[in-house]
């Protein structure tokens, strides 16, 4: 599988024969891998097949069981992280792993602050976290709390940090997750600027445009087993895909030629926000959600995208306008009051705030049910039992085992079952913000295909999402936003990408629907 | 620039300057160098064990250790000079030797055997104390000529006031303290294991290593305590300074430390000393109120400080999901 050219040349980075498990279940078994100096290797694999666990053994987070690791030839065995920087192996992981209590220069450099007689140069380590973010276009004030910054910021500073400390090997765990395209962009150049100077470089993504775009070669696991390993030119789509899925996958599309073109012939709205707004954050709107209608919202990183779900949800007050449900005036003013009129919303950070780690997967997905009935009315746990099954299996949560304490699952596989919390609570309206980011391309297309299911009984749905092609196949409707306005409404045959990446770059045919 | 966590520092030591020009308007006698060279001085090993507090609870552990630390170091040092005829500044070695290897097998065990701190220096505290009757169970008087040069040793205030050495020692501590909690690696990586200790893991941080030393430090600073607080009493007794770690943590929460770790700042530490202090001066220039308005007092300003920095932190969640989008 791999080309067998012995010579005196050795890899940068060599991994054979590795083999992990986690209380006897194995993560990984016989894995080998290989980095040149000078590439960009992708790591692919569904959700749950071991890429992060290979990530953190050949990092020194995590103590492999079998198998042996080569730099330049030389066997190595880094036993720690430090240890593993000092080799010159920089490496962001999946959990975001920056200090929100620590300022952004505190950040870049901990653990290798500039000293002056023995004491920390703030100066020098200010001028020089200056420096490192311009090149990733980041004009902040690095003496900022952490806290203060988005988490696509925080991303960026992570990638800084892990570029700066690696002087030979550089590892990203899903560093796009929160980007969006303008960042990517902005990435892939600095990776290729790493590239042209001989730097080793393994990328993790679910993103195969990005592997297409930025990969030399790819190396493929499946259920911690190794797939094969490939030159990504000479590797069609197809072929990648189901190698790492082990099948074909169906696709779905929303046919958009075939639906009603006035979104008037789809029966009264059930959900009305009238004028609704808030000064400083959305100007003021009107949205109508039907029952069982997908309405889709596009539009750059902070052009007023979450926050429009913040109102929705009544995370942020409107002080604006009305909301009415069949007909009744509610007051959204808090997430409480929104969960008591059947709304739900998945916010973008579930990373950091979503997952309670030490409780089971059952528990964590009975978590919002167990909330809006009240914790005098506890759940059964049959009935808990039941619900965590079903949607372990509908959602294709992996390991299919309810009563593991979460922290254990895959990034992937949390957001699954952070996903199922609030579909559990059967929503009247369901808020999702970016819901598909860090899950591999199969369990992409099964909830999307839950979601297709859900509406169909009647659920609404506001699906945020930078990913366009995900929008126009699920949405019946999109609305583009632009410097926190509302800006245009496109349904039926304007709802293309290109529609949308006109009325964002506000030159298409701008008029609402 | 003010940041949002130094805010209960700022506070702390807005609530001082008030407090003590209200107690100078009542009694104006209390700004005199005496009464402040006396407050130092009275304050001197609470002051130096709250540093080491302030580093284990900023690392987001804590040490319950201190008092019982303090007694034993007391009683350990007297029965050296006492009994034994050693030296003082010999007795005083083997004093901080003891206390630093106590921390050091505290941290190895927190870290090593994921023991909550909580339950390990507990453990701790009830062995130093056992070993402290164990020295003796009386009070042990100590003379010794080059004590009496030690607590001769001050230096003169304009006023009458003094600085006495266990003040300056005091002082040296605190100073110390600050620099390396805000200009070593070892003061960044307390911070780091106090903010999230998964990720100071992933980032390289030495977790470990660092750990082990923060509870070697509160023990050398509790030994070192314990030899300000024999001196101070010319005596040690076992059955002393219980309860000195409550009013250790007390100081740090009320000088704008987290209990929940990666928040703080020993200058705040100090603060909340000179305000315990103020309140004890303000209750002896005052005659007619009984001291344990002391602890009353105390347990005022922990509940209104608590709240203070939960609000605080809840605000600043709350704020922050808007203000991350405004930095776009
Ligand atoms: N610390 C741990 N303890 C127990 N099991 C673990 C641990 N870390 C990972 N696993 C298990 O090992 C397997 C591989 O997980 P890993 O995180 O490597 O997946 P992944 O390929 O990175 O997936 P994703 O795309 O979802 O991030 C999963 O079944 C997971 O449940
Ligand atoms: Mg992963």
């Amino acid at each position: 599988m791999r080309d067998e050219d012995m010579s005196v040349q050795h890899a940068l980075l060599e991994a054979r024969g590795i083999g992990k498990s986690f209380f006897g279940i194995p993560a990984l078994d016989e894995v080998d891998f290989t980095l040149q100096g000078g590439e960009i290797h992708a790591l692919l694999g569904e959700n749950g097949a071991g890429k992060s666990t290979l990530i953190k053994i050949l990092t020194g987070v995590y103590r492999r069981d079998r198998g042996t690791i080569y730099l330049h030839g030389n066997e190595v065995s880094p036993d720690s992280v430090a240890e593993a920087q000092t080799l010159g192996i920089g490496t962001v992981y999946q959990e975001v792993n920056l200090l929100e209590n620590l300022t952004v220069a505190e950040n870049l450099f901990l653990g290798r602050q500039p000293r002056r007689f023995g004491m920390i140069d703030r100066r020098t380590m200010r001028d020089r976290s200056k420096t490192l973010l311009q090149r990733y276009g980041l004009n902040i004030d690095v003496d900022a709390l952490l806290s203060s910054f988005s988490v696509a910021i925080r991303q960026l500073i992570a990638i800084a940090r892990a570029v700066d400390l690696s002087g030979k090997v550089l590892v990203l765990d899903e560093p796009t997750a929160s980007l969006d395209a303008h960042e990517v962009k902005g990435l892939f150049t600095v990776l290729r600027q790493l590239r042209e100077e001989g730097v080793g470089i393994v990328i993790i993504t679910h993103f195969l445009d990005q592997v297409y775009e930025i990969a030399d070669r790819v190396t493929v696991l499946r259920n911690g087993r190794l797939v094969g390993s490939r030159t990504i030119s000479e590797l069609p789509r197809l072929d990648l895909i189901s190698m790492m899925l082990g099948r074909e996958l169906q696709h779905i599309t929303r046919d958009h030629q075939a639906e009603p073109e006035t979104v008037d012939d789809r029966g009264a709205p059930s959900i009305q926000f009238q004028n609704y707004g808030k000064k400083g954050s959305v100007a003021p709107f009107d949205l109508d959600i039907r029952p069982g209608e997908v309405v889709g919202i596009a539009g750059l990183l902070g052009s007023g995208r979450s926050e429009t779900a913040f109102l929705l949800f009544g995370i942020d007050r409107a002080d604006s306008g009305t909301a009415t449900i069949d007909g009744e005036q509610v007051a959204i003013t808090s997430p409480e009051a929104a969960i008591a009129n059947r709304f739900g919303f998945c916010p973008e950070e579930r990373k950091t705030d979503g997952i309670v780690g030490d409780l089971s997967v059952a528990d964590n997905i009975a978590l919002a049910l167990q909330a809006q009935r009240g914790w005098m009315r506890l759940i059964s746990s049959s009935h808990k039992r039941e619900l965590a099954d079903s949607f372990i299996k509908s959602l294709d949560i992996r390991p299919a085992d309810r009563e593991r304490p979460i922290k254990f699952l895959s990034g992937g596989n949390q957001q699954k079952a952070i996903l199922a919390r609030w579909l559990v609570t059967e929503p009247r309206l369901l808020i999702l913000d970016e819901p598909t980011r860090g899950i591999d391309i199969g369990a992409h297309a099964e909830i999307l295909k839950m979601i297709e299911r859900l509406c169909s009984e009647g659920m609404s749905l506001v699906v945020i999402s930078s990913e366009l092609e995900e929008l126009t196949a699920v949405a019946h409707r999109v609305i583009v936003l632009s410097d926190r306005r509302h800006v245009a409404e496109l349904s039926g045959r304007q709802l293309t990408t290109d529609g949308i990446i006109r009325a964002i770059a506000g030159t298409g045919e701008t008029e609402a629907a | 620039m003010i940041h949002a966590r130094n805010l209960p520092f700022v506070t702390t030591l807005a609530i001082f300057v008030i407090a003590y020009g209200l107690c100078v308007l009542q009694f104006p006698n209390m700004l005199s160098t005496r009464v402040i060279g006396n407050l130092l001085t009275d304050n001197a090993f609470l002051g130096i064990a709250a540093v080491g507090m302030t580093f284990v609870i900023l690392s987001g552990g804590i040490d319950l250790s201190v008092g019982s630390v303090i007694a034993f170091t007391s009683v350990f040092v007297a029965v050296m000079i006492g009994s034994f005829g050693v030296h003082p500044l010999t007795a005083f070695l083997a004093a901080l030797v003891i206390s630093t290897l106590f921390g050091c097998l505290m941290g190895a065990m927190i870290r090593y055997l994921l023991i909550p701190p909580f339950v390990v220096t507990l453990a701790g505290m009830f062995l130093a104390r056992g070993a402290a009757y164990l020295v003796s169970t009386q009070s042990v008087p100590i003379t010794h000529e080059f004590i009496d040069t030690m607590l001769g040793f001050y230096i003169r205030f304009p006023g009458g006031g003094r600085l006495t050495l266990l003040a300056m020692v005091m002082l040296v501590v605190f100073a110390v303290g600050i620099v390396v909690a805000s200009r070593t690696r070892f003061g960044a990586n307390v911070y780091a294991i106090g903010g999230n200790i998964q990720s100071a893991e992933l980032m390289g941080v030495p977790v470990g290593a660092t750990t082990i030393r923060i509870y070697a430090l509160s023990g050398f600073l509790s030994g070192l305590a314990g030899i300000v607080y024999t001196l101070y009493t010319s005596s040690g007794y076992s059955l002393a300074t219980v309860g000195v770690e409550l009013d250790a943590i007390a100081a740090v929460v009320i000088g704008g430390t987290l209990l929940t770790g990666g928040v703080g700042l020993i200058a705040g530490t100090f603060v909340g000393i000179l305000l315990q202090g103020l309140i004890q001066t303000y209750i002896v220039f005052d005659g007619t109120l009984s001291s344990w308005w002391t602890k009353i007092v105390i347990g005022i300003l922990l509940f209104v400080f608590i709240v203070l920095q939960r609000t605080i932190i809840w605000y600043s969640d709350r704020r922050l999901a808007v203000r991350q989008l405004k930095e776009v």
